[in-house]
């Protein structure tokens, strides 16, 4: 069994006093693909943020690369975050920058490689996620799905250690879906790098994922392979991954009772 | 019950200011502290200064004509009931160096300038692009907020003066070239009365401290944005609506200080 690279422990966090994570617990193997599955504001992208050291546990920690991340100083954690890569939604690219400029962006900040070396790394990094071509256009003039492969070129410039994707098939249609998921289990393996992809597109990442935490409610409900998701008997995984209308999920807003509300009496 | 309630309301918006008002200040402080980037790495500064200086200059400059213009014109027509019309350079040059300038300048700058950065920081914030560059490890007030502080401050005063010497070329079409003052006078009395400390580098002055506050309120307002299509349009009019204001009470202050008693 392989290393782990990143590790919750008994991680809790609210807002105020609205709690978002009840002791999650999570190792994230070495080389590994991990999926972190539930519906919207259940706190998948809070567990992200936990780990690339944006929020602070307010109970338990997270250990990436065998370092506690909320101890670190603001120079080891930024020197932490130059292993890492995040993907967001949609893909968050700078708007005033051409393709080119926002791919080279990591390498002109934090390397001091010449121009030229930095051009055929951009290239590469294109060609690698099929947008060699583009690198003179603008974000506005790409589609959502060409959007999300330039992103993912920024998010693997410097080759990081851990590559993390918030919600990467948003929006996107059937082809560039199809697209998006292959080069993140490709990048993955090629870059020898751990990948957790924060999503709620079962069947897309299902195909891809080597380990799937299933989270509800900001706790851990269900984790395994591929497989045991998909063989689950826990109602609400299998309402989840059948995308069946009612089961633990209601699908009336829990209110007062509408026959009640009416004046209607049964 | 009411009253409880409003009093809490009123003690949850003294907090809500407080608690802005030292995040501002924090911020202001962050700002200084990372602008070793703005210098070192001058051709980002040079880029704001485009966007912020030299694509204001258009408004800045047709507006300095026409206020000399107006100028001209009022200046002429009280002049002339003391038979003074040989001073409507002074009062040309004095009005515009000394405060007009400044002042104009600074509230275009702040509707022009100002309000664009706050948009363009509220989007970048809306958009993940600054969360994004934070987990590149990048620091975003060093890489987009700085730079865009210190191109407002070295842009305004520059203006201001532009401003200024657009107003005194109008002043000089109305009064000189269509009313008819002679034109020696005009140029020798301004010469005669404008100093170059008192007037001409009080009014820099003034540009100065007004590029500071008005840049510092547009790019907090803007960090400081929701990051919804309401919270930057809000923040949007805040930076316009502040700014104004803190020109003309700076404005105050400093004609307070510097020509007391002048």
């Amino acid at each position: 069994m392989s290393a782990s690279l990143v590790e919750l422990h008994d991680v809790n966090f609210a807002y105020d006093s609205r709690p978002i994570l009840k002791g999650i617990n999570m190792s994230f193997q070495k080389g590994k693909l991990i999926a972190i599955m539930g519906l919207s504001g259940c706190g998948k992208t809070t567990i992200l943020r936990h780990i690339g050291g944006v929020l602070k546990p307010t109970k338990g920690y997270v250990k990436v690369d065998g370092q506690v991340i909320h101890e670190l100083d603001p120079q080891g954690l930024y020197a932490m975050r130059r292993k890492m890569g995040m993907l967001f939604q949609f893909g968050a690219l700078f708007t005033d920058m051409t393709v080119f400029d926002n791919v080279a962006f990591q390498m002109r900040e934090h390397t001091d490689l010449p121009e030229e070396i930095i051009r055929d790394l951009v290239m590469m990094k294109l060609h690698a996620v099929g947008l060699y071509g583009t690198q003179e256009l603008m974000p506005g003039e790409l589609s959502g799905g060409m959007a999300r492969r330039v992103a993912l070129a920024r998010t693997i410039a410097l080759d990081p250690m851990l590559i993390m994707y918030d919600e990467p098939f948003a929006g996107l249609d059937p082809i560039s879906l199809t697209v998006v998921g292959e080069l993140i289990r490709r990048l993955n393996d090629a870059l020898g790098a751990t990948s957790i992809v924060v999503t709620h597109d079962v069947q897309e990442s299902l195909k891809i994922v080597d380990y799937v935490y299933f989270v509800s409610n900001g706790a851990i409900i269900a984790e395994g392979s591929a497989d045991d998701i998909r063989a689950s008997g826990e109602a609400f995984v299998k309402q989840f991954v059948h995308g069946e209308m009612d089961g633990p999920i209601p699908f009336h807003y829990p209110g007062n009772d509408f026959n009640t509300d009416l004046g209607v009496h049964a | 019950m009411n009253i409880v309630g409003g009093l809490r309301g009123i003690g949850k918006r003294v907090v809500n200011a407080v608690w802005r008002t030292g995040y501002g200040a924090r911020f202001f402080v962050m700002t200084l502290r990372y602008s070793g980037m703005s210098f070192r790495r001058f051709r980002l500064t040079v880029r704001e200064i485009f966007f912020s200086g030299v694509l204001s200059l258009i408004i800045i400059l047709v507006a300095g004509m026409f206020v000399g213009m107006v100028l001209g014109l009022q200046g002429y027509e009280t002049l002339k009931r003391y038979g003074s019309e040989s001073a409507l350079g002074s009062l040309v040059a004095l009005s515009l160096v000394r405060e007009l300038g400044p002042v104009l300048a600074a509230l275009l700058f702040a509707s022009r300038a100002g309000s664009a950065m706050t948009a363009e920081i509220g989007l970048m914030k809306a958009t993940e692009q600054i969360d994004a560059m934070e987990l590149m490890a990048v620091n975003p007030i060093a890489r987009v907020v700085a730079p865009r502080f210190w191109a407002g401050v070295i842009s305004m005063p520059l203006l201001a003066a532009l401003f200024s010497a657009m107003g005194v070329f109008g002043g000089y079409v109305v009064g000189v070239v269509n009313i008819g003052v002679d034109e020696g006078s005009f140029w020798s009395q301004m010469q005669a009365s404008v100093d170059f400390q008192h007037d001409i580098l009080n009014g820099v002055i003034k540009s100065l401290v007004f590029g500071l506050a008005v840049t510092a309120i547009a790019l907090f307002e803007g960090y400081d944005a929701p990051p919804t299509a309401e919270g930057v349009s809000g923040a949007t009019t805040r930076t316009v609506v502040e700014s104004s204001l803190a020109i003309l009470m700076l404005d105050f202050i400093l004609t307070a200080f510097m020509f007391q008693g002048a």
